[in-house]
């Protein structure tokens, strides 16, 4: 099936099979590798990206329901001028090691600070329940994402 | 020995500098072996057994074999003659271990849920995948064995041709008498039995694999997500029969391990076997419910400790008998991985006997083999349990019998009744900081309260405190254990023309942070940025020596050659210095990047200027070679000796039977630390890891050996919610046994805290006169513990 998409600004048009997922297409037909895969049940989120400016699990969505829509990966969170505040505090903050996981908790924590500015530290947690981390403990990714809360204040998101 | 000699005058280690790994990692820049591109790569997949025993009648692969895009479809049998030797354990724990032949294709008989019986290679993977159903496989059923005691009393075989499931029995008991005589003699006699549950490790990133044959030349590069690529260099060599010179292994970055990629797999022998067959390159990437099969397993293991203790509570003597579930082969660390825990079952307490068995038993599931404390975590977990009971048996607090048991400060170096010698420790001042930063009293006033108000909340305080062997290891004390390798590691340093500075490692970080701690060290020995320094790692071309990360050795061992390393190369600067400055060389002093002579500071000579001059080398000391580079390899006198004190406040809700881990304090003495930051994030992972282990974590087994739990759908790997912030501390007891007085970190919080979160539950729980509950202690376990103990006694 043909579609057309917006991937990181950028605009795609060409043929998917029907049953493709969208994280393979992102990966395999556009060499966008950030976006990791860690599970099959859709329960990780290693390969949450946004779709229109919203949180999903790339996984769990067929490339055919990207048609006409609006995508950004890890690859379109940071710019020229450098890292994107929330990469940037995931660094001041130690908030990965391995770093399997963070593409996903960076696209989840991203999408969560637009509906929740000033969240508190259970917000967090619970706002990123459906993302595994196996190294940190999630200690210092609630870090991180406290302290992006405070960075990103006053930027226009 | 202490860190560190330093020429510098404003230290750099010690601080928490960010990480220079993080930006590849935070961008997704950074390359995982499934991120590498090979369109011409053949793609691997495996049809695996759901039998967990049964002898293959017949594989019917016709229709498979003509499916669109598939290259190849083989059997067990059809690769027989592919095969060069079996798939390799490096740790025969006695000379009459039994370890059958293993291969990476099953061809006659199958030994556990997952084991291979066939493979497609296709185009691509979806055309593998699909071809996987066509095949049709005939089995034979035969006995199943999954209960560890029923294996250990033989009551249906695994390989009958042992006759027997008993792979080895390995005893540690310096004096039986001594023993004897402390439990004859003993007021108290505490004897428990514990479960350590199997556990799935669940590194994020699935393993993976992708080997690059030479269409003409004859080299293979194999990338794989391994923590090993040294040792899977040799093993590979050894197992498929390609000369090591013609192995390159890299890995690249790799999305954690927790020893579940501390192995060598049939998926990395499979993939390099048929790349030399087909000469094509061939990958294969694990699905999560694969891998739940595929990747070994943690612990196994039925724990019987006795405690014999004086009328006070002082200990006499403890001993252990262990059952160790090794699953249906021998994987690369299998049968040593509980005899790692096997000298630490008296714990960080002063014991005089010391009597320790451990069996190890075939069963027909997944291998077990290294998870994150790989045997100590099981020891201290059975020790600082039984120390909890023995305290209700003087009638003392939990914490006054770790008090009056601790090995005192004064007997380090301490010889340990099992034969060990303990680098150092001060055990009190670290558990009082405990106590004071979770404020037990208050807490156990608090828990009174609570208790005569008659709430249906429990609130219960635990506390572990543990020691741990790293810093892997001499190598003398791994050839006494049967060890098939040493437990060196080796650094190379060299100073570019350009004085930019190269450092070389032989460890193999996945997520460590080695890159930044290593420039850490070199840049305050040699006095310059870290940012001039660049390290390399994980690939056998650049690193030709190494012997990889693993057991917490990779700073105190590792870390420690690369500072020997930079010490041996400033040696060889400074009689370049002192050439041209016409002074003798220990006329000079170093500091901050330039020599300097003793008493006429204006006579200097920059290091950056030492290093072009050894590169041009028109103007060297008379018989001096050429460039600035130095190579060591270290091996390390003793192990590491790591300790510390968690705490776990929980609350327990009787009619949920529901655990919520209110606080967890952790107090570690890791020795110096060369960044803070990276210190704790290990810690802090590894209490994760643990709490995971007390109250979530199981891979469940039904009676025909079938795994029920195979993805993260039903096997609990916790998430953010499940965990509050962690509080830390630390006392600082550098090691003597290596230059930079390091201990290690990586595993310390996976080997405290499951103890902690338990003890703290039993606490909780102690008003019903429950004594123990099993882990995970899940909601269902509590909840029945509590309907079953006959009601409230408060």
């Amino acid at each position: 099936m043909q579609i057309t998409t917006t991937v990181n600004g950028r605009s795609f048009t060409g043929e998917v099979e029907p049953r493709m997922l969208l994280v393979h297409f992102l990966r395999d037909v556009l060499g966008l590798t950030g976006t990791n895969v860690g599970c099959d049940t859709t329960s990780c989120g290693a390969c949450t990206i946004h779709l229109n400016g919203e949180s999903v699990k790339s996984c769990t969505v067929l490339a055919v329901q990207a048609d006409g829509k609006e995508l950004t990966t890890i690859e379109g969170m940071a710019t020229e001028a450098g890292l994107h505040p929330i990469q940037k505090a995931f660094q001041e903050n130690h908030g990965l090691q391995c770093g399997y996981c963070t593409p996903g908790m960076v696209m989840a924590a991203a999408s969560f600070l637009k509906e929740n500015s000033k969240p508190t530290e259970r917000e967090v947690r619970e706002a990123l329940e459906g993302n595994l981390c196996r190294c940190t403990g999630y200690h210092n990714i609630v870090k991180s994402v406290l302290a992006a809360a405070v960075a990103l204040e006053g930027v226009v998101q | 020995m202490t860190i560190l000699e330093t020429g510098s005058s404003e230290r750099v280690t010690g601080k928490r500098l960010l990480r220079r790994e993080d930006p590849e990692l935070l961008t997704g820049e950074a390359k995982f072996v499934d991120d590498i591109v090979r369109q011409d790569a053949l793609y691997m997949a495996l049809l695996r057994s759901p039998m967990a025993h049964a002898r293959i009648v017949a594989v019917d692969t016709a229709i498979a074999k003509h499916m669109p895009e598939v290259f190849a479809v083989m059997t067990g049998a059809e690769l027989k003659s592919d095969w060069f030797a079996p798939m390799p354990c490096a740790w025969p724990v006695t000379g009459e271990m039994k370890n059958p032949p293993h291969y990476p294709v099953a061809a006659d008989v199958v030994k556990y849920v997952g084991d291979i019986v066939a493979v497609v290679l296709a185009s691509n993977k979806v055309a593998a995948i699909d071809a996987l159903a066509a095949i049709d496989v005939k089995y034979e059923e035969l006995p199943v064995i999954v209960d560890l005691e029923d294996a250990l009393a033989n009551k249906e075989l695994v390989h009958p041709e042992l006759g027997t499931n008993t792979s080895y029995v390995w005893k540690l008991e310096p004096d039986k008498s001594k023993v004897d005589q402390a439990f004859a003699s003993a007021v108290h006699v505490v004897k428990s039995r514990y479960v350590q549950q199997r556990l799935l490790p669940s590194a994020m990133e699935p393993r993976g694999v992708l080997v690059v044959p030479q269409l003409y030349g004859s080299e293979y590069t194999i990338y794989s997500s391994t923590q090993i690529p040294h040792i899977l260099k040799i093993m590979l060599s050894l197992t498929v029969g390609i000369s090591e010179a013609k192995l390159r292994v890299i890995a690249p970055a790799v999305g954690g391990g927790f020893g579940s990629k501390l192995n060598v797999y049939s998926e990395e022998v499979l993939a390099l076997t048929l790349a030399r067959k087909f000469h094509r390159p061939v990958r294969w990437t694990e699905e999560r419910s694969e891998g739940a099969l595929a990747t070994i397993h943690g612990r196994g293991q039925i724990q019987e400790i006795e405690l014999a203790a004086e009328a006070d509570g002082r200990l006499k003597a403890v001993r252990v008998n262990l059952i160790a579930d090794m699953g249906g082969y021998l994987q690369l660390l299998t049968p040593g991985v509980p005899l790692l825990g096997g000298f630490l079952y008296h714990g960080l307490y002063d014991v005089p006997a010391y009597s320790f068995t451990c069996t190890g038993v075939f069963t027909n599931k997944t291998p077990t083999d290294a998870y994150r404390g790989a045997g100590r975590p099981e020891a201290t977990f059975a020790i600082e349990r039984s120390m909890d009971s023995l305290a209700r048996k003087v009638g003392i607090d939990p914490a006054e019998i770790r008090r009056i048991n601790f090995i005192p400060p004064e007997k380090f170096p301490y010889p340990s009744a099992p034969g060990l010698v303990f680098d150092s420790g001060n055990y009190l001042p670290n558990l009082e900081q405990g106590l004071e930063k979770v404020g037990y009293a208050q807490i156990r006033a608090q828990q009174q309260i609570k208790r005569s108000d008659g709430s249906k909340k429990h609130l219960g305080v635990g506390i572990s405190c543990y020691v741990e062997m790293c810093g892997l290891a001499p190598s003398k004390v791994l050839g006494s254990l049967s060890y098939s390798a040493g437990g060196w590691e080796s650094a190379t340093i060299r100073i570019l023309p350009t004085s930019k500075v190269q450092v070389v490692t032989g460890t193999a970080p996945h997520g460590q942070g080695h890159e930044t701690s290593w420039s850490m060290i070199v840049a305050d020995r040699l006095g310059i940025s870290p940012d001039d320094i660049e390290v390399l790692h994980s690939d056998t071309a650049i690193a030709p020596y190494g012997l990889d990360t693993y057991g917490s050795r990779s700073l105190a061992v590792g870390g420690s050659a690369v500072y020997l390393a930079t010490e041996k190369v400033l040696e060889k600067a400074k009689l370049i210095a002192a050439h041209h400055l016409e002074v003798a060389a220990e006329d000079l002093s170093y500091k901050d990047g330039s020599f300097a002579v003793k008493g006429s500071p204006d006579k200097v000579m920059l290091l950056s200027s030492v290093a072009f001059e050894a590169f041009t080398a028109h103007n060297l000391p008379e018989g001096l070679e050429p460039n600035l580079e130095a190579t060591v390899t270290w091996d390390p006198p003793n192990f590491t000796f790591p300790f510390g004190t968690h705490i776990a406040v929980v609350e327990v809700d009787e009619e949920t039977g529901e655990t919520e881990l209110l606080r967890y304090v952790s107090i570690d003495d890791v020795g110096n630390q060369i960044n803070p930051m990276i210190v704790e994030g290990q810690i802090e992972g590894g209490i994760a890891q643990g709490v995971a282990q007390a109250l979530f974590e199981e891979a469940i087994y039904d009676g025909s050996g079938n795994l029920l739990n195979t993805t993260f759908l039903e096997y609990l790997v916790p998430s953010a919610s499940e965990f509050p912030s962690f509080e830390l501390g630390n006392t600082v007891t550098p090691s003597p046994t290596n230059p930079l007085g390091a201990k290690g970190v990586g595993e310390a919080g996976c080997i405290a805290s499951p103890p902690a979160v338990i003890n703290a539950i039993v606490d909780a729980l102690s008003v019903f006169g429950i004594e123990h509950i099993d882990m995970p202690a899940s909601p269902e376990k509590v909840w029945s513990a509590i309907h079953l103990s006959g009601g409230n006694s408060r």
